[in-house]
């Protein structure tokens, strides 16, 4: 028996020699950026941009982790304390959650930085099977014949809402602002949505991978994602004449940086985004940068100009007012989606 | 079955009407186990088989290139970590809580079997918002650790207090019936010739069990290992400190890096394969002291 327990006890000890230090070799600085899906290859790329940007220049070695998730999610978790320095998230309204509800970032946020603290914008355009069979190039030409879309879910996913404001911004000039031709075409358009995933990248996947649907409604970033990881050989992308356009906010945690002591260096990073390296490499993970002069052209080349409509123009009205009219519960995508029908 | 066994005159007036259980013919014989044989292997050869064919779509090299990445190697050593604190802390808990209810009588210990049960019983989502309610910045006990510098939630202690809660269950589970079986007759011999509490425990007790109680350790650390949900809900994503490999494979699966995700799961895989495998040496070895410990 007790031999038993000496095998016992040296498996015991094996496996916690085998794991060793958890906690890595930490840099003088760390940093935490909680930010969502979308932009898990554009942090790779910058963060290390950054830390070599931040060692030449004040000679201090800087560590950025990161945590990814739908928006909505990742601004729940920093409400319920997960340690954020910055925040990166996909819209507004989910930094306002967090400034509310924890009083960890000022009302003013958006005021800190240039461009309404959005250092990138972007928009939603088509992905389409190769040569375009269905011949899809504007938003009316998703209702037609036996066109399929594929979105995630409005409820779930932030991209979604993108997606669902950018037709009824179509629609709205199309009909003239006539409400029921409007949600008319709404109702028709998510009727043609086979499955309506809860994020932007289930959707990818469902579209490109599971060969759903003849078009998918996706963030730019996203389709051209999607042509590198799939196969560019796969997929056309089809800009409609108008879209909307996403201004994806960041900001500094003020409470958790300043506990940490991290703010200087947390204010850098985000400045930084604004920087001719940061802009650029925003556009090469085809984000629409804001600053468009200080990027190469043949970056810009990638993102044509489109007319694009924001949030705060009077047919939406702002965040504030957009997300309990279209989105809330019992709100008019409740009215007009009704699954199976 | 029941008139068989009344009269053997009835029997053997009537012979061609009682068959044995199993003389079907041979035709059916077969079918029925190509069945059996063809639903294992579409529900769990097939998607085994998958993993590992995903996983080494682009050879060896590309396979072995995730798997020491450091994001990764920080995931497994995060999960080989939370799994030796919650196993051992299971396995003092079960015994002792298989112990009492099974060699002793007392208020309240049909509530205790049940409370056991609770974690298998509850999504796991479940139980890991019940950490972030308890825990979070937003709860009463949240602000008051983090006054005093102890992080809970979205850091290490959380994702183990989440595991524990998932796993309890397992070794108790396994010994509770084992030690009822067994009763208190060895327990009661031993005292009764003198031995102390820690002798008859250590001496007889523990010997009786000690095949259940692997057992019980081998599936606690299959689960501990693999836990998804409850673990999500605590981790916070961070890369390279809180995420777990389960969690690691769906990071890497969202961004269309499947081949990495997939070499992650192969770890998975043979994790559970490997527990396997063990059950099974250990029962073959010592096959007849297990039916032996179990009968009793």
């Amino acid at each position: 028996m007790s031999n038993f327990l000496n095998k016992l006890s040296a498996i015991a000890l094996g496996v916690s020699l085998a794991i060793g230090p958890v906690v890595p070799a930490m840099a003088q600085t760390t940093l935490l950026n909680v930010s969502y899906d979308p932009t898990r290859e554009l942090y790779k790329d910058f963060n290390a941009a950054f830390a070599a940007h931040w060692k030449k220049e004040t000679g201090e070695d800087v560590a950025i982790r990161q945590s990814h998730g739908g928006s909505g999610k990742q601004a729940r978790a920093v409400i319920d304390g997960l340690e954020a320095d910055v925040v990166t998230l996909a819209l507004e309204s989910d930094i306002n959650a967090i400034a509310e509800r924890t009083g960890k970032i000022p009302a003013d946020w958006r005021g800190r930085l240039p461009n309404n603290s959005s250092p990138y914008t972007s928009t939603i355009v088509f992905l389409v099977r190769k040569g375009n069979p269905k011949g899809i190039q504007n938003w009316g030409d998703l209702v037609k014949g036996d066109v399929q879309i594929v979105t995630p879910n409005p409820k779930t996913s932030g991209g979604a809402r993108w997606n669902y404001l950018a037709a009824w911004a179509w629609a709205n000039e199309e009909y003239k602002g006539d409400q029921d031709k409007i949600r008319a075409y709404i109702t028709e358009l998510f009727k043609r949505a086979p499955v309506l995933d809860t994020g932007a990248r289930g959707s990818t996947v469902t579209f490109a991978q599971r060969q759903i649907g003849d078009v998918l409604l996706a963030w730019e970033n996203e389709a051209y994602l999607a042509g590198k990881e799939f196969g560019e050989d796969s997929f056309d992308i089809v800009w409609p004449p108008i879209s909307i356009l996403a201004e994806p906010p960041v900001t500094v945690v003020d409470g958790n940086a300043d506990a940490k002591g991290t703010r200087k260096v947390a204010e850098a990073y985000l400045q930084y985004l604004y920087s001719d390296e940061g802009q650029n490499l925003a556009a090469k993970h085809f984000y629409r940068p804001s600053k468009r002069d200080v990027v190469a052209p043949e970056l810009l080349q990638k993102l044509p100009d489109i007319k694009l409509v924001t949030i705060d123009e009077p047919v939406f009205g702002g965040w504030a007012k957009a997300q309990p009219e279209h989105f809330g519960d019992g709100g008019i995508f409740d009215q007009l989606y009704k699954p199976g029908k | 079955m029941h008139d068989n066994a009344r009269s053997p005159a009835a029997s053997a007036r009537k012979p061609e009407t009682f068959r044995d259980a199993a003389s079907e013919t041979p035709f059916v014989r077969h079918l029925l186990i190509f069945a059996a044989l063809a639903y294992l292997a579409f529900f769990l050869l097939l998607p085994l088989v998958s993993i590992f064919v995903e996983a080494f779509r682009r050879g060896a090299g590309a396979y072995f290139d995730a798997l020491i990445e450091p994001d990764a190697l920080a995931a497994i050593r995060l999960t080989l970590l939370v799994a030796a604190i919650a196993v051992p802390l299971n396995l003092v808990f079960g015994v002792a809580a298989a112990w009492a209810i099974a060699k002793f009588e007392f208020k309240g210990k049909a509530f205790l079997i049940t409370l056991i049960d609770l974690p298998f019983s509850i999504s796991p989502v479940i139980s890991g918002l019940v950490y972030v309610l308890l825990f979070g910045s937003q709860s009463v006990l949240g602000p008051l650790l983090k006054s005093h510098g102890i992080e809970i939630l979205f850091a290490v202690p959380g994702i183990v207090l989440a595991t524990v809660f998932v796993t309890f269950p397992f070794v108790a589970r396994e010994l509770i019936p084992l030690m009822q079986d067994q009763g208190t007759g060895d327990e009661e011999a031993a005292l009764s010739l003198g031995a102390s509490g820690w002798q008859t425990f250590w001496r007889v007790t523990l010997p009786n069990i000690k095949w259940g109680l692997l057992y019980g350790v081998l599936l606690c650390n299959a689960r501990a290992m693999g836990e998804f949900g409850a673990v999500s809900v605590v981790s916070g994503h961070i890369r390279g400190l809180t995420n777990t490999m389960p969690l690691h494979v769906e990071i890497l699966y969202n961004e269309y890096n499947f081949v990495a995700a997939f070499a992650v799961a192969t770890l998975l895989a043979l994790l559970a394969l490997v527990t396997l495998v063990l059950k099974a040496v250990l029962e073959r070895r010592f096959g007849a002291e297990i039916a032996a410990s179990r009968k009793h």
